[in-house]
């Protein structure tokens, strides 16, 4: 099943296209045009995002901020920061935070599907493990 | 050149500064000095000679006296009648010539009517009538009496001790003449340099002894000073009057030492002149100006070659430092330079990215084929935007390029206001990334402003991009006003930032000097700042404190008010 794909730039026009591209390919893709609107969306609850592609350089909240509050409330999605040459140092800033990769910006776009694909494979092998642990967790309850 | 006239005044100004510094105290120690020194000197010369003129005179008053004291002793102890006998009084002159020496030239004894009655002697003088003798006529009412020196009979210099004597009722003079030579030796002898020389006139004026050299000539004179001195208080025995005039017959000028003799019917007189008197003082004068002299000239020569050697240093120092101005200008630019391009590199980007992503959209449209579906009018959107964004990339190129072009520091008149909104474009995405919103409140019919307009430009990006820095993080406003106030326009850039600390805002203009971290400021930018508003004739200045914010304020001369841009040669 494709990743469920929340993009998040201040580039309405990019995001746009962007967001029509992968939905052709199959994706879930939800849009979000600054941090906040972004955590607003993912705290909405009626899609749950597996993947965000972050902006790391925006007007009002920055990336690396946003991306904190992310993590915070949603430790499991994983987030690829997008980047611009100016900023490579914040985006590897934001791996520090917990960023699962970043993109130099413009990427080209079966880069970017095979990121979003590696970021949601890892969140499914956290989710598995979490489950089993879960699934233990249970076996051991019922064995007592 | 008035750059020539600067360095030719600083030359000139230090060549006056050494001369008088160097010059004000050799002059005052020269004069002081020498002023003391010939007071000094003279006080000692004019005690000398003073001491000099009384030690003679009391000395021919004791030897006066001592004669005098001498006959008195022979007439008392001397039978008269045993004198009146020619064997009698040649037995006493040869008593005395042996005793004395040759003191005593004769000896004779005269009756009441002036007849010389006896006599002892070289002349033959035996009988001769004294009667009419002004020193017979004086001893008559004084029992001594010494006479002024005169040729008397025989034609010969000389002078007379007179002796009033009582016996048997009848008076008699006894009288000697006493050497004149012996007695001229004793003044004649005093004589200090040149002119210095000692003589002795009488109350008419009268020589009494001879002069070393001639000096009939003065005699009026010499009248005229005896008389003087007579008739002054000054008079007195025992003192040395001193005087201090021109003397009529050498035409010089002259000092007279008097001091009354012989009860004050004589005049020791020692006269010198000045220059003479005072010649080493004279000389050692005409040494310290000739040492004055020649050490101004000195002082001059070396303060001119010295002044002018500095003057081509600090010429030579300054078109170094002015070099260099220019190259710490140009490199405070490319820093900015590259501080703005790392800012645009981003911008670009964004353009860059849509145009792929459209790029790419129309591909997957013409994979699907442009039948199906609107996609035939999604393509042609996708253009536009694509389009679009070139079109902003090459704004952004254009921009950039616009102000890394070589600084070019041709003065010219241009409008402040325009120069203000292009920074503001130019800095707005840096801002809207730090979330700071600028404001602009520009006046008015401001006066253009004579200045470079790419320096001018890289006083107000530098300007907003500390405004930007220092409101980092978190976001601000950053105000930019301009208005005129007279001849000046003035401009202010004003942040809500950190501030500046107290103990840097005296520093804030001194190159290198920077409290960003290692690699991220040169500390060069308010310094070309500087640089840049103090050439034009402005000032900037700061307004800060800790917390509140940070404004500054730039005064530039208004340029004419046509507004014409010609540059200026």
């Amino acid at each position: 099943m494709p990743a469920r794909v929340l993009l998040v730039d201040d580039e309405k026009g990019f995001v746009d296209t962007m967001a029509k591209r992968l939905e052709n390919r199959g994706y879930t893709v939800g849009v979000a045009y600054d941090g906040p609107q972004a955590i607003n969306a993912l705290g909405k609850g009626d899609i749950f995002f597996d993947v965000v592609v972050l902006d790391v350089k925006m007007p009002g909240m920055d990336g690396n901020e946003a991306l904190k509050r992310i993590k915070a409330d949603h430790p499991l999605v994983e987030v690829i920061m997008l980047t611009g040459h100016a900023t490579v140092e914040s985006a590897i800033e934001g791996m520090k935070s917990g960023a699962f990769d970043y993109l130099m910006k413009p990427c080209d776009l079966e880069s970017l599907m095979a990121k979003i694909g590696e970021a949601q494979d890892k969140k499914e092998a956290h989710e598995n493990k979490i489950l089993e642990a879960r699934a233990r967790h249970i076996v051991l309850r019922r064995g007592e | 050149m008035s750059d020539v006239h600067y360095y030719q005044g600083l030359a000139k100004s230090m060549m006056f500064t050494i001369i008088l510094v160097s010059f004000a105290p050799l002059f005052v120690v020269v004069l002081i000095a020498g002023y003391q020194y010939s007071v000094a000197y003279e006080e000692k010369v004019e005690a000398h000679l003073r001491e000099l003129v009384l030690k003679h005179d009391q000395t021919i008053d004791a030897y006066l006296d001592e004669k005098m004291a001498e006959i008195r002793v022979l007439a008392e102890i001397i039978d008269l009648g045993h004198l009146a006998s020619p064997a009698g009084i040649e037995a006493l002159h040869d008593a005395l010539t042996v005793g004395h020496g040759t003191d005593f030239v004769d000896l004779g004894l005269i009756d009441e009517n002036g007849i010389q009655v006896a006599y002892s002697g070289p002349f033959r003088l035996q009988g001769l009538d004294y009667s009419r003798e002004a020193w017979f006529k004086a001893v008559r009412k004084n029992t001594v009496h010494v006479s002024d020196v005169g040729l008397g009979m025989r034609g010969v210099p000389h002078f007379i001790i007179a002796l009033r004597m009582r016996a048997d009722g009848r008076e008699w003079v006894l009288r000697t003449t006493l050497d004149f030579i012996a007695f001229n030796r004793l003044v004649e002898d005093i004589r200090i340099g040149e002119t210095g020389m000692a003589y002795i006139i009488n109350r008419e004026g009268d020589f009494q002894t001879t002069p070393r050299r001639d000096m009939t000539a003065e005699v009026p004179f010499l009248r005229e000073l005896a008389r003087s001195l007579t008739e002054g208080a000054d008079r007195v025995h025992g003192r040395a009057a001193m005087a201090v005039m021109d003397n009529p017959a050498t035409h010089r000028e002259t000092i007279f030492v008097t001091s009354p003799i012989k009860g004050g019917d004589w005049l020791m007189v020692y006269q010198q002149d000045t220059a003479d008197a005072f010649a080493t003082l004279n000389r050692s004068r005409d040494l310290a100006i000739g040492i004055l002299f020649l050490g101004g000239l000195a002082i001059t020569v070396m303060a001119y070659l010295m002044s002018r050697r500095m003057a081509r240093k600090v010429a030579r120092a300054d078109a170094a430092k002015e070099i260099l101005n220019e190259q710490v200008i140009e490199a405070g630019k490319l820093a900015s330079v590259g501080e703005l391009a790392a800012g645009i590199a981003h911008e670009i980007n964004n353009p860059v990215a849509i145009m792929v992503e459209e790029a790419g959209w129309i591909q997957d449209l013409l994979e699907e084929g442009l039948s199906s579906g609107d996609n035939e009018r999604e393509v042609q959107r996708a253009l536009n935007q694509i389009r679009t964004q070139g079109a902003r990339c090459k704004e952004i190129t254009h921009k950039l390029l616009s102000f890394a072009r070589k600084i070019d520091p041709t003065v010219m008149s241009f409008d402040l206001n325009d120069l203000v909104r292009e920074i503001v474009e130019l800095s707005g995405q840096r801002a809207k990334y730090a979330n700071v919103v600028i404001e602009t409140s520009l006046g008015d019919n401001i006066a253009p402003i004579e200045a470079s307009p790419s320096e001018m430009q890289q006083v107000f990006l530098n300007l907003v991009n500390n405004a930007i820095d220092a409101m980092d993080p978190g976001g601000g406003d950053l105000d930019i006003s301009t208005r005129q106030e007279g001849g000046t326009v003035v401009a202010q850039v004003s942040d809500t930032g950190s501030g500046i600390p107290e103990a840097n805002l005296s520093r804030i203009f001194d190159p290198f000097f920077t409290t960003k971290p290692v690699g991220k400021g040169t500390g060069l930018g308010l310094s070309i700042i500087y640089g840049i508003i103090n050439k034009l004739g402005g000032t900037i200045s700061v307004d800060s404190a800790v917390g509140r914010g940070t404004t500054f304020t730039i005064s530039l001369p208004a340029g004419r008010a046509d507004g014409t841009g010609t540059p200026e040669a």
